[in-house]
Formats: structure tokens, C-alpha cells, sequence
């Protein structure tokens, strides 16, 4: 018997960044009272029109010239009916037949390589309210509560094609597209706050088989650890299905975190019959060329540009620069950095952005974003180590003192506290001189043949300096001096 | 084409329309009528015509991504003002539970 192929596609809902709904002037922001950011459109009161936001519009122009799509001329509004009590319209404005964005493409990395998944569409649609069914109190029993805040906010559907083969692919497309429409500044990716959720199509067919099987749908997948466990349940559930002799019933299933399994949530019978149709409330949404070249022009370098020009600039490794390009703030600290250090520091701004840097906000629950050392503090720190002013390890203390605040640049710090390095070696041969004659046990042990009274004897020049010395400097007029 | 009772009460239950067996049963006829129409226009030829998205060939006027409504809790109050029953701000509803 052949093995099972796995096959998955993605319909990613992202909540862009608007600051108004896309159909009315109501607020997008998260964490109203209940309701107040509902407005008349948004309730859908008798005799209201939408009116399409034109940054909405514009987020979707960005999002389809980031993945080299078609932008549509023309595209259409449709109504998608069904009826649930936070729908108030028994409809949702959404694209069907002519959506916004047509086709792109996005490469993901596999293992040591790379595999490009290709996109179906995109499409403008407005998100429906909230439903709240429990641990509101009293008023709530047998009663659904309804928060129509959230309706009407904008949504651009990111649909893939069935080109993932594995949980581990899917994770890498969903994390791959959650870095994008963060770094082009359509959506902020919060994903607990529901402003980027995933559904997953999934189902499993016998090697060569050209047919695809029948496919479940997880839907409202919003971590990449719940998406990851949550495809892996299920193909292992499709696959005992189909080898116990059972056939897989097309259906809309829900992950459990708790219980780490996937549950039918609809049957094939009572699945929506959507019945679609043009929205007359809306004219057809017309993309100009000049419309898109203006966008275009304002889009910033988009992440594999970037991680090529840092590969060839900087002479980074593949891990870093994709390190570097992860975010778009991180990215712009790091060339912000280099441009303070000097480019031949690179690598050096590199390495402290990764380790220290990173160490640090982390420990603090701080983003790139909100670092107490600017990137021209931590360049400038940066040059003083690469042209040796100071050692690592005292740079360590003048980092330390950026982001306490206890001075303004590197170079301040370092001239109030004294902590150049002594590199003039008349000045460094007395202080050796010293320790040599404060140490005269270590130094008839050296001559005794024990190398680690050498070392013992470095640890105490590097001590009388205060670590402002180059050990390695140190090390040999100490071995000059021995010999 | 022609309608079965059956299917008339399908699109009745996904409109969320209630209906009798007699009403479903005199609806087909209704319905029976308008396709017997829909069959004469599909008789039209229309190759190369562009299907119709709107009856003005227009395109669609946008808004300026501004907050022109202030959200306010008066507005909601007198919006609820309306519903058969609110609490803590939210619209009541039966019971859903998918």
C-alpha cells in the first residue's frame, strides 16, 4: 500500500489597520464598551449604504503588489447570506466572483531549501460581531449576548492554494504571511486579540493519486502551536478513518487546546448555502494603474529583498540576515545600527542585536520597538569596540548603562567612567611590573613549569587595570616579561 | 426546470421563512411561474456580453479611512432603546450554541 499524502491549504482572515470600519466612520479600535463603536451602518437600522474605506482599499493594493499578484481593475462586492444574531444584516459584505487581488505567490522555507506556495486570491470582506455566552452574570442565563463593536471592521481573505504537504508547512506559510502583512503595515498580527486567525483545509490521498481527498476545515486557528497540533490530530484522524475502512464526511471542525483534538462543528447537511449575489448598495470597486504605482512607491523593501541585500551588503549568514528580517523594525534597527558602527562592524551589530539586545527586551517584555537604547547608542558603541577602544566586557557595562538611562552615548560613558582601554603599553609594562613583583609565588610556580599560574597571573594584571586592558595585549608582555 | 415542494421548503428554512404545507405548495406554482420567465430569457444569447454588476456603470465612490462617529454610550443607549432585551451593554439574544 502507497503512503498517505498530506494536503493542506489556508484561508487566513487579517484584520487591517484601519482606523475606521470599512463600510462606515465608526472606530476600529479594540476594547471598547460593549456596542459604542457601533454606528447605524453597523447595526444595520432600515435605510442605511455603506461606503467602501479607501484604506481598506489601500491595504489590499499593498498586500497584492507584496505577493506579486494582479491587482483587479474591477472587482465586485457580494452578499454572503446567513443568519447568526451577530450578523445583524442576515448578510455579510464580502467579494466572490471578482475579488480585489488575483493569484501571488510566497516562499517559505523548507528544511535547508526554499518552496513557494502559491495564492489563490484575496478579497475585501467586513468582520460580523461577537457573540459572548458565558461568565457575564445573571442576565446571561440561557442568553447570548452580543457586542456589535467588532462588526463591520475590514478583513482582507488571504486564500492559498492546497500546496502545503505538512503541519510543519502550513506553520511555515501562516508564520511567513503573518511577518508580511506586519511588515507592509496592514495588520498588526495580534493574534490573540483575533486580528489574524487561519482556518486549515485538510485531507489526506494515497501517493500519485491525482484526485485530492475530501477535506475538513479547522477553523479560528489562532496561535501557530494550535495550528501545528491541531492539522497533526487530524491527519492522523483521517488516516486511521480511511485505513480503518471509513470514509471522510466533508465537515467544519473545531480544535479543543484542552483536549488536543479536533471536533465536527457542522455536517455536510446543514452546511450554509451562502447564496451569493451582487450587493446593489455598492458600485463595482475600480483600481486605476496610477493608483497602484503611487502605493507601490510608498511600500517599504519587502523582507527577501531585504535579507538578499543584507546577505550581499553585510556579509551576514543566511541565519542571521533571516533573523534580522523577521520584523520590519528590527530590520531598520539593524541598518540604523550599521549606519552608527561603520559597515565593517556589521557583523559585530549583528551579533549584539541577536544576543544581547534581544536577551535584554526579552527579559524586560519589551519589542524592538520600545528599546531603551537607540540604534545610533548601540552604533556608536559598537565603534568603540570595533576599533578597540574598549573591550567586549566593558562594553557590556556601557550597554548596561544605556538602558538604565545612566548616560547618552557610549562615548560619554565611557570617557566619565575612565574605561578606555590602556593600550599605551609603557603605562601597561609598570602595571605588569607590579603584579609580577605582588605575585611572586604565581610567577616561581610559572617558571616551575605550571601554565595555569600564567593565567592566574593574567586574571590579576587584567584586575589591577579594572578589565580596561586588551587581555590578549596583556597576555604577551606578561610571556615578554617571563621569559 | 421546475421546483419540487421539497426544495421550496429547503430555501424557505435557509431564508428563515416560515411556511405551511399549503403555502409551499401554492409557492411552487409561484415559483414554477418565474422560471418558466427565466427560461425565456435564457433563450437570449448574451456570448460576449459582460455579465452586470450594477444597473449604473459607474465605479464605486470611497470614503477617507477617518473616524467621523465619536462612540458615544448615549448613541448606543438610544440605539438599544429598540431591542427587546440588552444587558451591560450587549443586544440579548436566545441562546446560540454551534
Amino acid at each position: 500500500m502507497k503512503a498517505w499524502e498530506v494536503v493542506i491549504g489556508i484561508e487566513t482572515h487579517a484584520q487591517l489597520s484601519t482606523r475606521a470600519k470599512i463600510f462606515s466612520g465608526s472606530s476600529t479600535a479594540f476594547g471598547a464598551a460593549p456596542n459604542v463603536q457601533a454606528n447605524a451602518v453597523d447595526i444595520a437600522l432600515p435605510g442605511v449604504l455603506p461606503v467602501l474605506n479607501k484604506g481598506a482599499v489601500e491595504c489590499a493594493i499593498r498586500f497584492g503588489l507584496a505577493v506579486g499578484a494582479e491587482i483587479a481593475p474591477r472587482s465586485v462586492f457580494a452578499r454572503k447570506n446567513y443568519f447568526y444574531p451577530d450578523l445583524p444584516k442576515g448578510y455579510q459584505i464580502s467579494q466572490y466572483e471578482l475579488p480585489v487581488v488575483l493569484g501571488g505567490k510566497l516562499a517559505i522555507a523548507v528544511g535547508d531549501g526554499e518552496k513557494v506556495v502559491n495564492l489563490t486570491r484575496a478579497h475585501l470582506e467586513e468582520d460580523a460581531g461577537k457573540s459572548l455566552h458565558e461568565g457575564l452574570g445573571h442576565h446571561f442565563h440561557g442568553r447570548t449576548g452580543i457586542d456589535l463593536n467588532r462588526a463591520g471592521t475590514p478583513l482582507l481573505e488571504i486564500v492559498s492554494e492546497p500546496d502545503m504537504r505538512s503541519a510543519a508547512e502550513a506553520v511555515a506559510y501562516a508564520r511567513v504571511l503573518h511577518a508580511l502583512v506586519r511588515w507592509i503595515g496592514i495588520c498588526d498580527g495580534n493574534m490573540q486579540e483575533g486580528s489574524f486567525r487561519c482556518d486549515a483545509n485538510v485531507s489526506v490521498r494515497r501517493v500519485g493519486e491525482a484526485k485530492l481527498g475530501t477535506r475538513r476545515e479547522i477553523k479560528n486557528l489562532n496561535s501557530f502551536r494550535f495550528m501545528q497540533q491541531a492539522i497533526e490530530y487530524e491527519v492522523q484522524w483521517q488516516i486511521a478513518t480511511l485505513e480503518d475502512g471509513g470514509t471522510i464526511e466533508q465537515a467544519t471542525v473545531l480544535f479543543d487546546p484542552g483536549s488536543g483534538e479536533t471536533r465536527a462543528m457542522r455536517s455536510k447537511e446543514d452546511a450554509h448555502d451562502y447564496r451569493y449575489f451582487p450587493d446593489p448598495d455598492l458600485l463595482p470597486l475600480l483600481i486605476d494603474r496610477q493608483w497602484v504605482e503611487r502605493v507601490g512607491l510608498a511600500m517599504p523593501e519587502l523582507p527577501a529583498a531585504k535579507r538578499q541585500r543584507l546577505l550581499a551588503d553585510y556579509a551576514l549568514s543566511a541565519y542571521d540576515a533571516a533573523f534580522l528580517t523577521s520584523s520590519l523594525e528590527l530590520a531598520a534597527y539593524f541598518e540604523a545600527t550599521v549606519a552608527a558602527a561603520g559597515r565593517s562592524n556589521a557583523k559585530t551589530c549583528a551579533n549584539w542585536l541577536m544576543v544581547d539586545l534581544t536577551a535584554r527586551l526579552n527579559k524586560d517584555d519589551l519589542e524592538i520597538g520600545q528599546s531603551p537604547v537607540a540604534a545610533a547608542q548601540l552604533g556608536g558603541l559598537i565603534a568603540r569596540i570595533g576599533d578597540g577602544t574598549i573591550s567586549t566586557n566593558i562594553a557590556r557595562k556601557v550597554f548596561d548603562a544605556l538602558w538604565t538611562g545612566d548616560g547618552s552615548s557610549a562615548d560619554e560613558i565611557i570617557s566619565r567612567h575612565g574605561w578606555q582601554q590602556i593600550s599605551d603599553s609603557s603605562a601597561l609594562e609598570s602595571l605588569i611590573d607590579d603584579v609580577l613583583a605582588a605575585n611572586a609565588a604565581m610567577v616561581a610556580e610559572f617558571r616551575a613549569g605550571k601554565e595555569r599560574a600564567f593565567n592566574a597571573l593574567v586574571g590579576q594584571a587584567m584586575k589591577a587595570t579594572r578589565g580596561k586592558a586588551n587581555p590578549q595585549q596583556v597576555s604577551e608582555l606578561l610571556r615578554k616579561k617571563l621569559a | 426546470m421546475s421546483l419540487t415542494p421539497e426544495q421550496v421548503r429547503r430555501v424557505a428554512h435557509l431564508a428563515r421563512i416560515e411556511i405551511s404545507d399549503a403555502e409551499a405548495a401554492s409557492t411552487v406554482g409561484h415559483l414554477n411561474d418565474i422560471f418558466t420567465l427565466i427560461e425565456k430569457m435564457q433563450a437570449v444569447d448574451t456570448r460576449g456580453v459582460e455579465p452586470m454588476a450594477h444597473a449604473q456603470d459607474v465605479g464605486q465612490r470611497l470614503r477617507a479611512d477617518r473616524v467621523s462617529e465619536a462612540g458615544e454610550v448615549a448613541q448606543r443607549d438610544a440605539f438599544q432603546a429598540i431591542a427587546p432585551e440588552t444587558a451591560a451593554g450587549l443586544y440579548l439574544v436566545p441562546k446560540v450554541i454551534e
